[in-house]
Order: C-alpha cells, then structure tokens, then sequence
C-alpha cells in the first residue's frame, strides 16, 4: 500500500508484533537481551542495526518464533503469528536438491504436492529474477543466486512478513547493492513487512523506513531513527541529504550505545 | 596436431603409469627369481603363482565365496544395523550415552583376542561372520551418527519454522544429509570386514571347515606349500581392492545423483 511509501503514515500503522520488556537469557548465563521495547509496524522497513553481538539477531528469532524470551512478551496483533518469511545470514540451501524443491521446501512441509507448488515455485523464482534457473543445484550458483534462492523459499508461502538475518553480510558489495534494489522492489510488490538485521549503517539507511539502534550488554534499542523518504528508492538516493543525515545520525547512536556500553 | 592433443596423452600417460610401473614389478620379480634360481618353497615366481590360481582353482574359488559370502554378509548386518542404531541414538541421547560404551569396547579390543571366546560359544562359520560384522560395524555406526548430527543447523530451525514433522525432518533433512557420512562408514567397514574374516578363520584354525580363503593359506603354510599360499593372498588382496572400488563407485553414484536425478 502506498501508506507504507511515507515514513510519517508507517507512524500511524497499525502495530503488528509488539516485544515488550524482553530479556533473553541462554542457558550459558549470557543474557543477549534485558529490556527490549520494539513495535514492529504494518507495512514498514524497519532496520535492527548494531555491533556484532548486540542481541539484534537474538530479537528477530524472538519474532520468528524460533527461541522464547526469558521474559516479557512476543505479542501478534490478533494474537496469532501471520505467514513468516525467515532469510538466514547463509543461504542455507539442501545441496542435494535443486533450486526448485529448495523453493518447494516451505510448501512441502505442509503437504502441497510438486505439481500443486509449481506455479508458487516459479513466481517466487522469478520474482528474485532466477526465472529458468529451476533445475540447477546449490553448487552451481554463485553466492549471489543462492541468497537470491534462499529469499524465493521465503517468499513461497507469500509472508506477511519477511525477516532477514544480516542475509548479504557475506557478499560482495556490487552484489549487495543489486540485492537492497531487489529487496526494495519485492517489498513493494508483495507489499510485505520487512525487518532486516544489519551491521551496516549504509545499508539500513539506503533500505530501512525506520531503524531501531541497539546498544550491547545487556542488548536494547538505545534509539530509533525515522527515514523521511519513500520507500521507492534508487541510487541516487544515496547522494542525497537525508541520506547523509540518517547515516550522520545512526552512526551518532551507535557511537553513544558503545559509549554507554563502556560505563559501569 | 590439434593443440588438445598433449593434455589428451599426458592423461592418458597418468591413467597407464601405475599400471605400467606394477607390471614392471611383476617383471623384475620373475626376472630376481629366475636369475638367483630362489626355490619356489622360499619365493615363487609370479609365473608360477598364476599357473597354481589357474591349477588350484576348484580350490580356491570356492574359498573366495565364502570368504565373499562372510565378508559382504557381515557387512550388509553392519551397514543395516549401524543405520538402525544410529537412528535410535540421533532420536534418544540415553540410548547412545547407554549403548555408545558397548560398542566402543567392541571396538578397541582386538578381534583377534575375541576371536577364540566365539569360536568356543559358537560355530566356526558363524563365529568368523560375527567377528565380521564386529569390526565393520562401529566405523558405519559412528559415521552414521555422525551423518545424522551434521545436518545444517540453520535447516534444521527452518524445518521447525515450518512446522515439520519428525519424520519429515528425518526424510528430508537429516537422512541426505547423513548419505555421506553413512557410504564413508561403509567404506571403511567394507575393508574391515574383509580383515575381521580372515583374522577369525586364522584363530579358528583347523576348526574352520568352512574353508575360506585365510584357512587356505594356513592350511597350505602348513603343507610348504607357498605358491598356494601367494595364491590365495592375491585372491584376498583383489577382494579389497574390489570392496574398496565398489564402493567408491557407488558413493559417487548416489552422490553424483544429488545433483543430477531430479532434473526432468
């Protein structure tokens, strides 16, 4: 919806999953997470962005569904958890299976046959712009091609909403600006939720209609930063002012959150 | 001369050297025996060897099967059991932390010296066939465990994102994921069962009437009779080389498939 295209109406969305008071404690003692407050709106780009090691990949498993806080809540609107798209930091394919049943894993697990899953299976493909590529093997793919297969299994069951962990960390960098481009399109044309894992000032200010900065030990949003700028962006905007404030600012927040971590 | 040409011959001249240089073996063997007049009671001449193969041959292939018939026989109990154990241990850790002992036991006491105790509970051709199947059976278990752990970890939580079943988390997931693992065990375990066989038909003597091969070789160290002897170890040496070539085979086979079989 074009709501989504204007960081002031995301203000106004309406919630969709809400963590409130979330602390996250592994069974090593090492508490990822104290306090963490975030609302995740409809129809927004939101960006987790923080050091290695702050908890923010801690909070989308928390959203996904995949650990449970040790305290506080997960809460969905209307209490139940929508369609969900998880892209991992590897693509994480099955080597053994080609492009098309990896793309068919999500709706095969809930028992829709090959034939059935085919024409989901192709639109997700061509959607990541791997149309024809359906009978190849993880191996044969570049890096690249094989994040863009792991976004088209996410994409198969056609999520409300999509979360991507740190997924072009290990990518080189004209490959990652060609996918944040892709990434902006497909949000526009699923018109999904997005939250999105980075470490990357650059990258969450290029792609994000809000970033929420987290500071480390104990993990926390320390401050969140709205992008004033549609969504429906290209290149350029990465010569223009907001996009120099937003990466002015976030850079300031995550220099703080450090400062704050130093203190006692 | 094409310029694909020399590539083409130095291949080939890779491919023919080890046969080339084996044969030269063989030659400068007959040549060492005739020169220095060697008795063939002290060291037959490889001549003399494939006339008693051909001679012997009522004899010995006879022996080969039951050697072949023990060893493949103890392997297929090791491959089917190893899978089956390694199941139960994947699904339960009490099971393994309970069971993982015995076979480890199993494991490090030579077969030799538990070669004589079955021999006295059991029947001769049995007995050969359990100690067998002991020392193939551990490398294709711990492989198989460990096949069976190693699948992806990522996979794994986006198979329960997806709600998966155990068993479609099994089918899928883990069992692909273990094939590697699993045809290395059995390679391992096929080589073992070769050496399990003929160490218990040698502890078993004169008792073994099953009369493989390795008793072959006992009975006619006893009778002088070396060709024979020389015979009989060459036969034993092919099998290995046969198992280990089989195997090889059939894991690139099965292997190659993943990425071949579900192109249509």
């Amino acid at each position: 919806m074009s709501a989504s295209a204007h960081a002031p109406s995301v203000r106004a969305a309406a919630p969709l999953v809400t963590l409130q008071g979330v602390r996250k404690t592994f069974d090593t003692g090492t508490m990822a997470l104290d306090g963490l407050d975030l609302v995740v709106r409809e129809g927004e780009f939101l960006s987790l962005l923080g050091p290695s090691g702050c908890g923010k990949s801690t909070a989308l498993r928390l959203i996904a569904g995949l650990a449970a806080p040790s305290a506080g809540s997960v809460t969905w609107r209307g209490g139940r958890r929508p369609e969900l798209g998880f892209v991992f930091q590897e693509p994480t394919l099955m080597p053994w299976a080609s492009v098309a049943d990896n793309v068919w894993l999500p709706l095969r697990l809930r028992g829709t046959a090959r034939a059935t899953a085919m024409p989901h299976i192709m639109s997700a493909l061509a959607l990541v712009g791997l149309a024809g590529f359906e009978h190849a093997y993880p191996g044969e793919l570049s890096g690249g091609m094989k994040m863009r297969v792991s976004i088209a299994r996410a994409l198969a069951t056609r999520p409300a909403i999509l979360l991507l962990d740190e997924p072009f960390a290990a990518l080189d960098e004209i490959t990652r600006f060609r996918l944040n481009d892709d990434l902006l399109r497909l949000r526009e044309e699923l018109s999904a939720t997005v939250v999105f894992v980075t470490h990357s000032v650059f990258e969450s200010a290029y792609l994000s209609s809000r970033i929420a900065v987290f500071g480390a030990r104990p993990g926390r949003v320390t401050q969140e930063i709205d992008v004033a700028e549609p969504l429906a962006r290209t290149a350029d905007f990465r010569a223009s002012p907001v996009f120099a404030a937003v990466c002015r600012d976030a850079s300031a927040a995550l220099e703080r959150a450090s400062a704050l971590e130093g203190a006692p | 001369m094409t310029r694909a040409s020399p590539p083409a011959l130095r291949r080939a001249a890779e491919a023919l050297a080890p046969a080339l240089v084996f044969c030269a073996a063989l030659v400068a063997w007959e040549i060492l025996v005739r020169v220095r007049e060697i008795p063939p009671y002290i060291l037959p001449s490889p001549s003399l060897i494939g006339a008693t193969l051909r001679s012997d041959w009522p004899v010995l292939s006879s022996a080969l099967w039951v050697t072949l018939k023990t060893t493949f026989t103890a392997l297929f109990l090791a491959g089917a059991g190893g899978l089956a154990l390694a199941l139960l241990f994947a699904r339960w850790r009490w099971v393994e932390r309970s069971l993982f002992p015995f076979a480890v036991v199993l494991q490090v006491t030579p077969i030799i010296a538990i070669a004589p105790l079955l021999l006295v509970y059991l029947e001769a051709g049995t007995a050969v066939l359990v100690c067998a199947f002991i020392v193939a059976f551990f490398p294709v278990l711990s492989n198989a465990v460990l096949g069976l752990r190693s699948a992806d970890r990522n996979l794994v939580e986006l198979y329960e994102l997806y709600g998966a079943t155990r068993w479609q988390q099994l089918r899928l997931l883990r069992l692909p994921s273990a094939l590697p693992y699993f045809l290395g065990g059995l390679r391992i375990g096929g080589g073992l069962a070769l050496i399990g066989a003929i160490v218990a038909e040698i502890a078993a003597g004169a008792a073994g009437r099953g009369a493989g091969l390795a008793f072959r070789i006992v009975e006619a160290g006893y009778r002088l009779n070396v060709p024979r002897m020389f015979a009989a170890l060459a036969l034993v040496s092919l099998t290995g080389v046969a198992i280990f070539v089989l195997f090889s085979v059939l894991s690139k086979a099965l292997l190659g498939r993943w990425h071949d079989s579900e192109t249509r």
